[in-house]
């Protein structure tokens, strides 16, 4: 039973592997990749059941006790994640099967995608602050390699730049584990919980707990550390970006939330206000990066910013309903802006170009895509009763009853310029005169579309469905509020 | 010991910071080294120097110096060794790519 812990780690790490072997034959990687996503899929559907059933799953690896090995920890949070990772991950890599080259699938494309897996999955399980380190590493070099994937001119330089802010942030990270080692002893979560709330949050931890806000900051792209986001966004394959949006800095934002619910949750005054302040800034400067912009990938890039910080808002007011919400968000936010950087895929593939002022009148011609997008952008802008409305809800609510009024209205001004920078794309390429050209407005999509379509579905599903999936994410919130159902699960006293 | 190291771990991370900031690629790659240096030390110094014994549970069964901070580190150096040659060849190649190896230049505009 606890075996099946490992299934999101091993399915990924050793089919990438394998498929290292079939990097020739085109057909045989995507066969082998897609069983391998399903089976994901799957594992992932079942675990979630398997502890939203029976509570936390502790696996400890080679059966060293805790606190001296390393756990593998699914709690509800990290089990709804897995989930959400392998939803977002099904539909890119079925969007990948259409739109990645065979040039550039024949260079390791699919592995490098689920070693990608591998370390999200894996910075969702761990229970031990290296281990967590080394599954960054696992992620961010699968992610490198992606970006700079096909080479063209922009790709490298922005993977350059994207590369040394991540190593340095790496690097800050390492010397943070080695900081709490000295100052705790532990490395594992749930032992340095207990040897924290021992210790007293003050002073030199609270360093420290700086020090984790900067580096998971960076990572998860919040103010002021976001600057290489929207460019290292826009520039790889739409497969790639969708991918990017949907996941790889949630893993960042998992981090913040786990770090500072477990380990460093005696001092909110202090630690949470800063994540509050970030949180504010990286809002409100994100949306005015995307109203600013023309470009269709670089606005969602922008707006990627924006929706990480009304996560980080939601976290970081600290009470139960607000991070009901926030998970909730995590969800939300995958799976549209996943959707979001697809439909800005097909887009391209139709008009030829991202630049919002060269395209028009696209919902003549293909008029699925234009409402299927209609309707992704509403959600994401939170027009009930979408999704987006029922994540930003709670944020609000939760905003307005701990006396958070300041960042309650900049939450909902973002809102508004979230709103009109979605409608400014639907006014510049949707609507209007068509300016692609009559062979252009023949080239059906609609097998592009299936890829995107369920992810659609879903975001309107839990818009509708909000109240019992609001209520899932209440029991993650109680469950991560009292960190000492973490804690007895992993030490078992 | 601990000063030394200390203070050396502060010249690692002062250079590589200072690298960092300069124009050239290939410093940049060389501050990111040095940095992983720094930080590799720091996670040795910061467990604790030398504190009695080899870690041989059978032999020894007084103080023994604590392993741990040995073992996360050989996995740091396996990792930023990993990188650094990474770092190596995508520098490289965007040097190839675009001519050129001031960072100035790479500023990039909408033009691709």
């Amino acid at each position: 039973m606890t075996n099946l812990v490992l299934l999101p780690l091993l399915i990924p790490v050793i089919m990438g592997a394998v498929l290292i072997f079939f990097s020739k034959n085109e057909k045989a990687q995507k066969i082998i990749s897609g069983i391998t996503m399903i089976a994901l899929l799957i594992g992932s559907i079942t675990l979630f059941i398997a502890v939203a059933v029976n509570g936390t799953l502790v696996m400890e690896l080679g059966d060293w006790q805790p606190p001296y090995g390393i756990p593998l920890v699914i709690d509800r949070l990290a089990a709804f994640m897995l989930l959400v990772s392998a939803i977002v991950a099904t539909s890119t890599l079925f969007f990948a099967f259409k739109t990645i080259s065979p040039i550039r699938s024949r260079y390791f494309f699919y592995p490098f995608f689920f070693f990608l897996l591998t370390g999200i999955n894996g910075s969702f399980m761990t229970g031990d602050l290296f281990n967590l380190f080394v599954f960054f590493e696992v992620m961010l070099i699968s992610s490198y390699i992606l970006m700079a994937h096909g080479s063209t001119n922009f790709q490298l330089r922005e993977t350059f730049k994207y590369f040394v802010i991540n190593l340095f942030a790496s690097m800050l990270f390492l010397a943070g584990v080695a900081y709490i080692y000295a100052a705790t002893g532990t490395l594992n979560f749930a032992h340095l919980g207990v040897r924290v709330a021992e210790l007293g949050q003050d002073n030199i931890l609270n360093v420290i707990a700086v020090l984790f806000i900067v580096v998971f900051g960076i990572k998860g792209g919040l103010f002021p550390l976001y600057f290489w986001l929207p460019r290292a966004y826009t520039g790889p394959p739409t497969a790639i970006a969708a991918l990017f949006g949907g996941l790889l800095t949630k893993v960042g934002l998992y981090a913040i939330i786990r770090m500072f619910t477990v380990v460093f949750n005696h001092d909110p005054d202090f630690t949470h206000t800063v994540l509050l302040v970030m949180a504010a800034f990286t809002m409100i400067l994100g949306v005015l990066g995307a109203v600013a912009s023309y470009n269709y990938k670089s606005i969602l890039a922008y707006h990627c910013i924006s929706q990480y910080g009304y996560i980080m808002m939601g976290f970081s007011i600290f009470s139960p309903i607000a991070i009901a919400g926030a998970i909730y968000f995590i969800a939300h936010h995958s799976i549209v802006k996943t959707a979001l950087f697809q439909f800005a895929g097909v887009t391209e593939k139709i008009t030829g170009t991202s630049d919002l002022k060269k395209m028009g009148g696209v919902i003549s011609s293909h008029p699925w895509l234009a409402w299927l997008f209609f309707i992704t952008a509403m959600s994401l802008a939170g027009i009930p009763p979408l999704a987006g409305f029922f994540a930003k809800y709670p944020l609000v609510l939760g905003g307005l009853e701990e006396g958070n009024y300041i960042v309650v209205a900049v939450a909902l001004f973002v809102g508004l310029l979230t709103l009109y920078s979605m409608i400014k794309i639907m006014k510049f390429v949707y609507w209007g005169k068509a300016k692609h050209d009559e062979e252009r407005q023949k080239i059906s999509v609609r097998k592009l579309l299936y890829s995107v379509a369920p992810l659609v579905i879903l975001t309107v599903v839990i818009g509708f469905g909000a109240e019992p999936v609001l209520q899932f994410t209440t029991e993650i919130a109680d469950e991560i509020l009292d960190p000492t159902i973490y804690i007895t699960s992993v030490l078992g006293e | 010991m601990e000063l030394l190291m200390s203070i050396s771990i502060g010249v690692l991370f002062m250079v590589g910071t200072y690298l960092l900031l300069s124009k050239s690629i290939i410093r940049v790659v060389m501050g990111l080294l040095l940095l992983s240096h720094g930080a590799h030390l720091l996670l040795l110094t910061m467990a604790g120097l030398k504190q009695g014994m080899p870690a041989l549970v059978d032999r020894y069964d007084q103080a023994f110096t604590d392993p741990l901070p040995q073992a996360l580190i050989l996995t740091a150096i396996v990792i930023s060794f990993g990188m650094t040659s990474f770092s190596l060849a995508i520098a490289y190649r965007t040097y190839k790519f675009h001519k050129t190896d001031n960072l100035d230049e790479l500023r990039g505009s909408n033009d691709d």
